[in-house]
C-alpha cells in the first residue's frame, strides 16, 4: 500500500499543471538544501576544533549540550515557518478498503523523511566522526547521535502537533527571547542548566531510551490524532467561525479607492495567510539588532542599508509580490466587473505605503546606535516608497499562480514561483549596489542622499508609473485569468 | 443588444466554439442548451472579456467587448463560485459589488428586500463568511449579486444547478419577471431543458462549438430539444 501512495505522490507531482515551473523552484530550493547541508557538515567537522582552539580547558560535548536547547527552540521556529505539513488528498481513499491506520502510517512516516530532519545530522554526524578520531568512547558517542536523531525525530512530530499555531509560535519565540536575555545578562544560566541534561545523553548511553522513547511517544500521539481526523467532517468543520461584520466606514473618505481598501483590509485580517504575513513583518523590525548589536557590521555600511531595505520594506515584499494573486481566487469575477484598474492597484498601494511608513516609525529607536542608522533606514523608506513599489507591482503582472487564501495552514510555497525569486533581486540588489558605489566613492551622506533622491524621482513619477503598470495588467489580463484558475496541486 | 459575428476560439488544434452570427434582441430572455463541452461557458466567458477569441467579436450594445471595457457599467454575471468573495459575508459582498456598480447601501438594501422569499432566511444576518456557506446558498448570493446596479445584460451560466427544488422555482419566477421588463436582456445556460423551456423565449442549442438549432419556444420546443438531445446528433463530449 506503501508504495501504491508513494506512486500517487509521484504522479501529483509530475502531472500537475504547472510541473515546469514547480520544478524550477523545487531545483533552485534544492540547491539551497544542498548548499545548506554542505555548509552544516563542514561547520559540524570543524566545530571539534574551533571550540578547542576557543574553550581548551572545556569538553567540547560539554560545550555542544550546552546550546543544544536552542538549537531545539531554534529549530522549532525554523520549521514553523519553513516546514510543510504533510498533507495527503485522503478523501478518494475513505471509501475504498484502505485502512485509516495505513494513511495515518504513510503520512507520518513521510514526514520523517522530511529534509528537516537531516539537517541537525548534518551538522551532528560529521562531528561525532571527528569525536571518534579523537578517540572518545565509540558506543557512547554513536548513542549520542541516535540520541539526537531521536530527538529531531521528536521535534518533527512535535512540530506537526503544533500544526503551525500562532500561539505556539509566540511562546516558542519568546522562551528563546527570554533565555537568550537571561543568559546573556547573567540573571540565570539557561545554559549551564540545561547542559547536564543533554551532556547525560552522551555520558550515560542507557540514557539514549528516553528520547527514543520520546520520539515513539510523539508519533504514538500523532497516529492517534490523525487516526481520528480522516473522516470528512472533522477536517472541514473546525474551520467555520463566526463572521464579524465591520463596515470600516472610515475607508469611505478614500472616495473610489475606499472600497478596494475595505476588501484588502479585510483579506489580510480575515485569511490566516495574510494575517500571519503582517506578524511576520512586525517581527522583523527586530531584524537590524542581529546586525547594529555586532562589532563585525559596525563597519559595513553596505550590510546597513541592506537591512534599512529589509526592514522598511518587509511587507512591501512580503505582500507586495503577491499582489494580485492575494485575489486569485475571484479574480474573472473582478475582471467582468467595472472595476477602475488602476484604482484596484491603487489600494494596494496605499496599503504598501502605510507599511512602509509604520515600518520606518518602528525603526526610529535605531537611532540609539547613532543617526547614520535612521538616516540609511530614511533613506531606504523613501527608495522603498518610490522605486521599489512601483517595480514590485509591475513584476506582480507576471503572476499567475493562485493563492489558496483560506487554505491557510498549509503550503506556505503557494503562489510562489520564479518571478518571486527574480522580483528580489531589483528590490533588495540594486539599491544596496547604489549604495555601495556611492558610498566607497563619496561618503554616507552621498548614498544616502542618493537613494532619497531616486525615491523622491519615483514618487514624483508616481502618476506615469502607474499608468504604464496598469496598461500592463490589462494586457496580461487572460493570462491571469486562465492562470488562477488552475488549482494548485 | 448583443451581435456576434464570426466568433471562434480554438484551443490547440480544438475548435471549441465556432459562431458564424448570432443576434439577440434588447430584452430577449436567452437560453443556452448543450450538452458538456459544447461550449456554454466558453460562450459566456468570451461575452465577459474572461478569455480572448481566436476569431472574430462581440459586439455588446455597441460596445466591441474584447477592445473595449464599457460595457461593463450594464452588464452583469454569475458564472460560478469564483465570482464571489469567500472572505466576506454575504451583506459585505453586496454592499461591495453595489459600490463597484455605483449603488448605495440603502439602493443595495431596497434590492435585497424583494429577495427575501428567495434567500428563504439562509443568507443575510447569518454571521457567516460567503466560504462558509453551502454550494446553494453560495449560488443564491451570487445570483442576486448579478442583479446589483440595475444592469441591462444579465449573464447566468447554469443558475438551477445545485439549488433546491423550492428555489429553483422562486428562480424561475425571478428570471422571468427579469425578462419580462423590456430593456433588460437575460442570458441563461441549462442544462435541465424543462427549467430553460419555461423561462426563455429563444433557446439556443450548440453542439461542439457549433450553433446547431435556434428555437423561438413554444409548447412543441420541449419535445424537439429532447428527440435532439435523444438521438445520436448529439455527442457528449468527452473532458
Amino acid at each position: 500500500m506503501f508504495k501504491r501512495f508513494a506512486s500517487l505522490q509521484w504522479k501529483s507531482f509530475f502531472r500537475s499543471s504547472n510541473l515546469g515551473k514547480s520544478l524550477g523552484i523545487k531545483i533552485v530550493m534544492g540547491f539551497f538544501a544542498v548548499y545548506m547541508l554542505i555548509s552544516l557538515a563542514v561547520s559540524g567537522g570543524g566545530m571539534y576544533f574551533l571550540l578547542r582552539k576557543i574553550f581548551p580547558d572545556q569538553n567540547p560535548i560539554w560545550i555542544v549540550s550546552q546550546y543544544f536547547i536552542y538549537w531545539i527552540l531554534m529549530e522549532l521556529m525554523l520549521r514553523y515557518f519553513m516546514q510543510k505539513l504533510p498533507v495527503m488528498d485522503i478523501k478518494p481513499f475513505l471509501t475504498t478498503p484502505v485502512k485509516k491506520s495505513t494513511i495515518a502510517h504513510y503520512i507520518l512516516g513521510r514526514s520523517a523523511a522530511s529534509i528537516y530532519n537531516l539537517l541537525t545530522l548534518f551538522f551532528i554526524v560529521p562531528f561525532a566522526i571527528v569525536l571518534l578520531f579523537n578517540d572518545y568512547p565509540v558506543l557512547n558517542v554513536l548513542l549520542w547521535v541516535v540520541a539526537i536523531k531521536a530527538i529531531v525525530l521528536s521535534i518533527n512530530y512535535i512540530n506537526l502537533l503544533v500544526n503551525k499555531n500562532d500561539k505556539v509560535l509566540i511562546a516558542i519565540v519568546s522562551l528563546l527571547v527570554l533565555g537568550y536575555g537571561l543568559d546573556y545578562f547573567g540573571v540565570f544560566s539557561i545554559k549551564e542548566f540545561f547542559a547536564p541534561v543533554f551532556h547525560a545523553l552522551y555520558a550515560y548511553p542507557i540514557a539514549v531510551l528516553i528520547p527514543v522513547a520520546l520520539a515513539l511517544l510523539m508519533y504514538y500521539i500523532n497516529y492517534t490524532y490523525l487516526k481520528d481526523k480522516i473522516y470528512l467532517d472533522a477536517k472541514l468543520k473546525a474551520k467555520s467561525v463566526e463572521a464579524n461584520t465591520s463596515d470600516l466606514a472610515w475607508t469611505k473618505r478614500f472616495g473610489e479607492m475606499g472600497s478596494f481598501l475595505q476588501l484588502d483590509l479585510k483579506m489580510i485580517w480575515r485569511n490566516k495567510r495574510t494575517k500571519s504575513q503582517v506578524y511576520i513583518s512586525l517581527l522583523f523590525v527586530f531584524y537590524g539588532l542581529v546586525f547594529y548589536t555586532q562589532d563585525i557590521y559596525s563597519s559595513m555600511m553596505p550590510m546597513k542599508a541592506f537591512v534599512g531595505i529589509f526592514m522598511t520594506g518587509i511587507f512591501l515584499s512580503n505582500f507586495g509580490q503577491f499582489i494580485p494573486a492575494w485575489d486569485s481566487s475571484y479574480y474573472s469575477m473582478m475582471m467582468s466587473q467595472n472595476i477602475p484598474m488602476r484604482k484596484y492597484l491603487e489600494s494596494k498601494v496605499s496599503l504598501i505605503t502605510v507599511s512602509i511608513v509604520a515600518m520606518f516609525l518602528l525603526t526610529i529607536p535605531y537611532v540609539y546606535f547613532g543617526w547614520d542608522a535612521l538616516a540609511i533606514n530614511f533613506g531606504c523608506a523613501l527608495y522603498n516608497l518610490g522605486v521599489n513599489i512601483p517595480v514590485i507591482l509591475y513584476f506582480g503582472s507576471f503572476n499567475k499562480k493562485r493563492i489558496e487564501l483560506d487554505q491557510s495552514p498549509f503550503g506556505n510555497m503557494q503562489g510562489a514561483s520564479a518571478t518571486q525569486f527574480l522580483v528580489m533581486l531589483p528590490v533588495l540588489v540594486v539599491p544596496i549596489i547604489i549604495f555601495s558605489i556611492f558610498y566607497y566613492i563619496f561618503n554616507l551622506e552621498v548614498a544616502v542622499g542618493v537613494l532619497s533622491v531616486l525615491g523622491i524621482i519615483g514618487f514624483a513619477m508616481k502618476n506615469y508609473l502607474f499608468g504604464l503598470i496598469t496598461e500592463q495588467y490589462k494586457k496580461k489580463k487572460y493570462g491571469m485569468i486562465a492562470g488562477f484558475k488552475e488549482k494548485a496541486s | 443588444m448583443i451581435t456576434i459575428e464570426n466568433l471562434s476560439k480554438i484551443y490547440g488544434a480544438h475548435k471549441v466554439l465556432n459562431i458564424e452570427s448570432l443576434n439577440i434582441p434588447t430584452g430577449q430572455s436567452f437560453g443556452l442548451v448543450g450538452n458538456n463541452g459544447a461550449g456554454k461557458t466558453t460562450l459566456f466567458s468570451l461575452l465577459l472579456d474572461l478569455i480572448q477569441p481566436t476569431t472574430g467579436h462581440i459586439i455588446n450594445n455597441e460596445v466591441q467587448v474584447n477592445t473595449s471595457e464599457n460595457w461593463k457599467p450594464f452588464t452583469s454575471s454569475f458564472i460560478d463560485e469564483t465570482f464571489l468573495i469567500g472572505y466576506l459575508t454575504p451583506e459585505e459582498y453586496f454592499y461591495f459589488i453595489g459600490d463597484l456598480r455605483g449603488q448605495n447601501k440603502a439602493d443595495v438594501d431596497a434590492l435585497l428586500a424583494q429577495y427575501q422569499d428567495f434567500f428563504h432566511g439562509e443568507i443575510l444576518g447569518q454571521k457567516k463568511y460567503l466560504r462558509d456557506l453551502s454550494k446553494g446558498n453560495q449560488k443564491k448570493a451570487g445570483i442576486v449579486a448579478s442583479f446589483i446596479g440595475n444592469p441591462k445584460v444579465v449573464i447566468l451560466d447554469e443558475p438551477f444547478a445545485n439549488l433546491d427544488p423550492t428555489t429553483q422555482i422562486r428562480l424561475k419566477q425571478i428570471i422571468k419577471e427579469l425578462a419580462e421588463q423590456k430593456d433588460v436582456t437575460v442570458l441563461v445556460s441549462s442544462h435541465d431543458l424543462i427549467h430553460v423551456t419555461e423561462v426563455c423565449e429563444r433557446i439556443v442549442v450548440l453542439n461542439k462549438g457549433e450553433v446547431v438549432r435556434d428555437i423561438e419556444t413554444s409548447t412543441e420546443t420541449l419535445k424537439e430539444l429532447e428527440v435532439f438531445f435523444g438521438s445520436d446528433n448529439a455527442e457528449v463530449i468527452v473532458e
